[in-house]
């Protein structure tokens, strides 16, 4: 890390001010991953989920890439969550059944699993050093733009065709249920 | 390090990426419905996309390739999420449940 980045900020400087909202983002993003992961009607738990990826695209500014960002709040946001609340409405008719888990040992066991793994990739995370490098550009949305059209091109296309086969292959899915 | 500081520090994003793929893993684990599951899923993606993001902006020589990267796990996810809810509506109308323990005709 760069030594400017040691030295303590004081609470109303620019980097002060940036540091606490980057603080609020995570909050954000923690919250409603909770929200999203524990509340007992699917409905909160979509909207938990649009809060914690608005949170994430928070995090991405904070990354430098706000192309990425607004992406993240178009697709996310904008798109797959309205495919899921749209999903609720068609197909989860018992508004008042609980959708906790079955056995009373499946919500222990799954917190130690998840709190395991999450301790296990933090305690990795800290512990390695990380080569750092030096940049060859600067990442912005014109060099974004110019490695999708050149060095990414197949790639590019493919999740295209991806994205088209999967359209068609939900519509004809989906009808096939609509026959009785 | 201070608290204020910590934008700027490669391992805040890592251990942030860690506890979404935490909640998700752990959504994973106890939800009962499809739908929940699939929600578990988007924050397991979620989590992935922080991490690679944080290490172009912080370690990688090219900071374009973990934004391509990260634009392509969305159309993945984004393809992943519109099969899944029409696969879960197609069982909706066959079984009348998208209950993870009803769907069990295939269980020998």
């Amino acid at each position: 890390m760069n030594p400017s980045s040691l030295a303590a900020p004081a609470l109303f400087s620019v980097d002060g001010l940036v540091g606490v909202v980057f603080l609020v983002m995570v909050l954000i993003t923690v919250v409603g991953g909770l929200i999203a992961c524990n509340s007992d009607r699917l409905v909160r738990s979509v909207a938990g989920l649009v809060v914690c990826f608005i949170g994430v695209a928070g995090l991405y500014f904070f990354l430098n890439s706000p192309f990425v960002a607004m992406m993240q709040i178009l697709i996310y946001v904008g798109a797959v969550a309205v495919t899921i609340s749209f999903a609720i409405m068609l197909a989860a008719p018992e508004e008042n059944k609980k959708i906790g888990p079955t056995s009373i040992l499946a919500g222990p066991l799954g917190f130690i699993t998840a709190a395991l793994i999450t301790g296990g990739f933090a305690v990795l995370a800290l512990k390695t050093e990380w080569a750092v490098h030096n940049k060859i550009n600067d990442g912005s949305m014109k060099a974004i733009g110019l490695q999708l059209l050149t060095d990414y091109s197949m790639v590019f296309e493919l999740v295209s065709i991806v994205l088209l086969i999967a359209i068609l292959g939900a519509l004809v899915i989906a009808r096939e249920g609509r026959e009785n | 390090m201070s608290l204020l500081g910590l934008y700027n520090a490669l391992n805040t994003y890592l251990i942030i990426g860690a506890m979404l793929f935490g909640m998700g893993i752990y959504g994973m684990v106890t939800r009962r419905t499809l739908i929940g599951m699939l929600i578990a899923a988007e924050l397991i993606l979620a989590g992935s996309s922080v991490n690679f993001m944080a290490f172009n902006r912080f370690t990688a020589p090219d900071p374009v390739t973990g934004q391509v990267f990260t634009l392509f796990i969305m159309a993945i996810a984004a393809a992943e999420a519109a099969i899944g809810l029409s696969i879960i509506i197609a069982v909706y109308g066959h079984f009348k449940s998208i209950d993870a323990e009803d769907t069990a005709q295939l269980k020998g």
